[in-house]
């Protein structure tokens, strides 16, 4: 049996017959190999089994430490000393009896100058170090303290320094080759059932190309990179980037046990993890773990632990829990900032060190929201209205690093406010919500702020009807409008509205007013121009698709019970789908920008469609503008190229007719022998009936006839 | 194409058959009645009452003088067409879900269902001539598919028996014999209960419809997948054109959704598939529940549908429909 290959079972059956066993006596259970070999089979779950970490193992001195550099002291003052250490130990733990242990030089009587402390816990014994390193007894002791378990550790350093072995570099894989597609489409992963795909968005071809498909992949969620580089999945154990050339190579894991949001710093450098885990005890409140990575190398860069208390002060957040992305990325494409709310406070970090900005908190009291400028290091702050109108609520714009304040805003009898920014950062649009002055009800108006002229001036817009409600606002991508959908009633009223207006100092205008829209949703296009006005949830689905710059609706359509929309990154397209929201319907729509329906892929259970971003386009906003102003050249090569392809498709959809035709009548021609073949057989059947016309031919005559019956005789006599 | 309403039924309707002539249109429903309808104008001819339960389905003869009915009341009838008076009556000991004249109306085939632990059965009766002569032996029962057969015919010249349920496998079956002679497999084949079997007229080929959201065209010699129609809803009733290569497919979303969302969602259209190429080619919209039953006229002119609704909505093609060209 040696080195045999596996073998299959009814090898064996016949191996055993040969031999004259029988099998069914044997318990394989019993049979035990020498230790060792494994006959030429190998187990296929040996990689596993070799891949675990070998589990570490307690030496039993985890709960002692050394202190180093105390002061040499003779026998007398010995006793003194071991005074001092246990005051300032006994702080951090319990030392146990007979835990502290000071060697004495034997030959001269004095102290060596350290000590051992054991405590009752490791963890204790761990606080101890991190407390007490670096503790000034006095200026010429400062004491190191040391787990004991380390020492060791450090006695295995070599004496002598080897330079490190620099591996050759190795070229990476090139991961925005998808950039360089030679149709310029773009890719987009979805999420159905346990699949999840990723495909080029094929708009000639009017289907979608796959690209890569897995079933299993990941247990929650996926999500690109805001520049479209990677791919994270996200799993029980944390969370996995993907990314390559040619398929979805493994980048990085980024460990993190029970993740589950993720987020990516705009720039793509930073990759935020977070768990929140029940606690064992229900009065305590939940765990919360967040994880700061460095996306390009997988380093741990910082991490930050705490209850979930600590993390949902400020904001509105309340009982209903965090909200995502706690930390909000500041300082543009360069992730310079990061920062998050805390009662009576911002904390603000660099990238560069992980700690605070100045080492401490941005003190401000009662903050309650707060937002980056997508562009710049600026923060705009809101504090709500205190002292029942004594001090009026604020909006601020700060500057980091240095807390300057740019401009503020004070805001009388307020009760909420919301705030937008322009993506480039050159605008900001606060909502605010005012009380009436009976205080019942609230009306709704705007601060609008012109981050980039001279001292920032403030404009306030209050909409032609100041009692309609806001159902949504949205800025126009790079652009100077916004679209706002206002009205109390069924069919709210969509306008739009432009910041560039009037002569030397710019104000704000409007353009125009849609009157009773089904919309309660804005998506603009990421290159700005054109609009899609949407009606989701009760208006189940109807969309409208508006150019702004000649202010007229291009087309209308509906994709019922749509629950999310997404244009692609370059605004050709836009994507409708119903996800698992809804049972029924399950699925995405593709669209022109015109609202043009190009093609529509039904899906049960639905749960995610995302495109994958692309990063900013590397042309000067000058050589853009030239390229649109002669558009009509470029444009020749393309439309010479989708005519090529509807030509092929066409031919393509001709010749398959043609197969399927074809087919078709090879089978009818073989239907209609058996049935000539058949025809004295069915006669026969039906007792020689002639006719064996198929029914569909004869013409029958429809002729009246008047059929009398007599139901019943009754008679009566009359009066 | 203005649409007749038939409202004679009081409950959902189950089964639609037209005669060979195609001037008269039966339909079963779940209150206990099968009605006939002028297949012209829709008008109520009459109504065959004696049933005590929903009646699933039905068959006419080629002569149009019987009628033979399968109920849940565990009863087959036979009637008399003109008349309406019953016949005969086969007693099985549980509800009995299809029926099917053979060529020359000589035998029937039906099947029952799965009841108080009895198994599903499909069973074949001789027809006697004359009614007085009629026995209730059967010729041949074959036992074996698991759950409901929600339908069983004739292959062609009697020879075989075709017959698909809540397997979700279509099998044929030598109907001298009883022995299964082939079974679809799991890649051709529906991955759900299949609800509806349809034969063309020259039973050379038939359609069935599953809840797995297709209906599938297949040889009925040699069980060969030819088409597949993918749908997005669940498919209740299927028929085939007798005059164009198209096919009608029926269904919507299960019964139990019904009420959870509005009419649009659930998708209670006749939708028209190209049989050739498996294109749509349109639908016809109307009814207000799920579409459980539709039978074209033999002449290929008209279409009539029965829904869950209790409406029987008989369609006549207009000229336009004749000259779509795909």
């Amino acid at each position: 049996m040696a080195a045999a290959a596996v073998l299959s079972m009814s090898e064996i059956e016949n191996k055993a017959m040969n031999i004259g066993i029988d099998l069914s006596t044997i318990v394989f259970d019993n049979i035990v190999l020498p230790p060792g070999d494994d006959f030429g089979i190998t187990s296929d779950d040996e990689d596993i089994l070799h891949e675990e970490v070998a589990p570490e193992f307690e030496t039993g001195y985890g709960n002692v430490i050394v202190v180093d550099n105390l002061p040499v002291v003779s026998p007398e003052k010995f006793a003194k000393l071991e005074g001092v250490i246990r005051k300032i130990y006994s702080q951090t733990g319990v030392i146990k009896e007979r835990g502290l242990w000071m060697p004495v030089n034997p030959g001269t009587n004095m102290t060596l100058g350290y000590c051992f402390i054991e405590f009752n816990t490791a963890q204790e014994a761990k606080e101890a170090k991190e407390k007490t390193d670096g503790y000034k007894l006095d200026k010429s002791h400062i004491f190191i303290v040391d787990m004991f378990d380390d020492i060791e550790r450090y006695m295995n350093v070599p004496e002598e320094w080897t330079p490190a072995e620099i591996k050759p570099y190795e070229a990476g894989d090139h991961l925005q080759h998808w950039l360089t597609d030679e149709k310029a489409r773009d890719q987009f992963v979805i999420r159905a059932g346990t699949v999840t795909e990723i495909f080029w968005n094929d708009a000639r071809q009017l289907r979608p190309d796959p690209v890569y498909h897995y079933q299993y992949w990941i247990d929650s969620f996926v999500q690109w990179s805001p520049l479209g580089t990677y791919l994270a999945t996200v799993h029980q154990q944390g969370a996995i980037v993907w990314g390559g050339k040619s398929t979805f190579n493994l980048i990085h894991r980024f460990p993190h046990n029970q993740v589950k949001h993720i987020d990516f710093s705009p720039g793509e450098r930073f990759l935020v993890t977070y768990s929140s885990q029940e606690p064992s005890n229900p009065r305590d409140t939940h765990r919360v773990v967040l994880n700061i990575f460095d996306l390009r190398t997988g380093k741990l860069m910082r991490d930050f632990k705490g209850s979930v208390d600590d993390f949902t002060t400020g904001g509105s957040g309340g009982l209903s829990g965090i909200s995502w992305p706690i930390f909000k990325w500041g300082g543009g494409k360069e992730d310079k900032y990061f920062a998050r709310i805390g009662k009576n406070a911002i904390y603000v970090y660099e990238t560069e060190t992980f700690i605070l900005v100045d080492k401490k908190s941005y003190k401000v009291d009662n903050v309650v929201d707060f937002s980056w400028s997508p562009t710049d290091s600026i923060l705009a702050l809101f504090v709500p209205e205190l002292g029942g109108g004594n001090q009026p609520a604020r909006v601020s714009l700060v500057q980091m690093p240095g807390k300057v304040e740019l401009r503020q805003k004070n805001l009388f009898s307020v009760s909420d406010c919301k705030m937008y920014w322009q993506s480039n950062g050159e605008y900001l649009a606060v909502k605010v919500d005012w009380y009436t002055k009976t205080k019942k009800s609230t009306y709704s108006g705007f601060e609008l702020f012109r981050i980039k002229e001279h001292d920032i001036p403030i404009e306030v817009l209050e909409l032609d009807n100041k009692n309609d409600k806001i159902i949504a606002f949205a800025w126009e991508p790079k652009g100077h409008r916004f679209a706002v959908i206002h009205g109390d009633g069924p069919r709210p009223d969509v306008s739009f509205y432009s910041m560039k207006t009037g002569g030397i100092t710019a104000r704000v205008s409007k353009l125009t007013t849609l009157k009773a829209k089904q919309a309660n949703a804005l998506y603009w296009s990421p290159a700005g121009r054109f609009i899609v006005l949407a009606g989701l949830k009760g208006f189940n689905g109807q969309l409208e698709f508006y150019n702004v710059d000649d202010l007229e609706t291009m087309a209308t359509g509906e994709h019922f019970m749509c629950t999310d929309i997404e244009w692609d990154p370059t605004g050709r397209y836009v994507a409708t789908a119903v996800t698992l929201v809804h049972v029924m319907e399950n699925g995405f729509h593709i669209w022109s920008f015109n609202g043009k329906l190009l093609y529509r892929i039904p899906k049960d259970n639905f749960f995610q469609f995302q495109w994958r971003p692309r990063p900013q386009s590397l042309l000067s906003p000058e050589k853009e503008e030239e390229i649109s102003r002669n558009l009509r050249k470029y444009s020749k090569k393309y439309e010479a190229e989708d005519q090529d392809v509807s030509l092929a498709l066409s031919e393509q959809d001709r010749k398959k007719r043609r197969v399927l035709q074809e087919e078709w009548e090879t089978w009818t021609a073989r239907w209609k022998q058996y049935h000539e073949e058949e025809r004295e057989l069915r006669l026969q059947l039906r007792d020689g009936e002639p006719s064996d016309d198929e029914g569909s031919q004869e013409q029958y005559e429809a002729k009246e006839v008047e059929a009398e019956e007599v139901l019943d005789v009754h008679e009566e006599i009359v009066d | 194409m203005r649409p007749i309403l038939m409202k004679g039924h009081e409950r959902p309707l189950t089964f639609l058959k037209y005669n060979r002539e195609g001037d008269l249109l039966f339909s079963c429903a779940k209150d206990h009645t099968p009605t006939v309808w002028f297949a012209d104008d829709g008008e109520r001819l009459g109504t065959y009452r004696g049933h005590n339960g929903a009646v699933w389905c039905c068959d006419v003869s080629r002569d149009s003088t019987r009628l033979v009915t399968g109920s849940a009341d565990q009863s087959v009838k036979l009637w008399d067409v003109q008349t309406g008076t019953q016949l005969y009556t086969f007693n099985f000991n549980s509800p009995a879900r299809s029926v099917d004249f053979s060529v020359g109306d000589k035998l029937v085939v039906i099947t029952t269902d799965p009841f108080m632990g009895n198994p599903s059965t499909i069973q074949v009766k001789r027809i006697a001539r004359d009614p007085a002569d009629q026995t209730s032996d059967s010729v041949l029962t074959i036992k074996g598919p698991q759950g409901r057969i929600n339908r069983a015919v004739w292959g062609p010249l009697n020879k075989t028996i075709i017959s698909a349920g809540e397997d979700s496998i279509i099998r044929i079956w030598d109907a001298e014999t009883g022995n299964l002679l082939k079974e679809t497999d799991k890649e051709s084949g529906h991955q759900k209960t299949i609800s509806s079997l349809c034969m063309s007229a020259d039973k050379s080929h038939f359609l069935t419809g599953s809840a797995d959201k297709s209906a599938k065209l297949w040889d009925s010699r040699s069980l060969t997948l030819l088409k597949t129609y993918q749908m997005d809803r669940p498919v209740n009733a299927v028929a085939i054109s007798p005059l164009l290569d198209h096919v009608v497919i029926g269904g919507g979303q299960e019964a139990v959704n019904v009420t959870m969302t509005d009419r649009r969602a659930g998708k209670f259209e006749a939708k028209f598939y190209h049989k050739i190429l498996q294109d749509e080619i349109g639908g016809v919209k109307g009814h207000f529940g799920p579409i459980n039953a539709l039978a074209f006229n033999p002449d290929g002119r008209s279409f009539s549908s029965g829904g869950e609704d209790g409406y029987v909505r008989l369609h006549h093609f207009d000229p336009e429909y004749f000259s779509i060209r795909m």
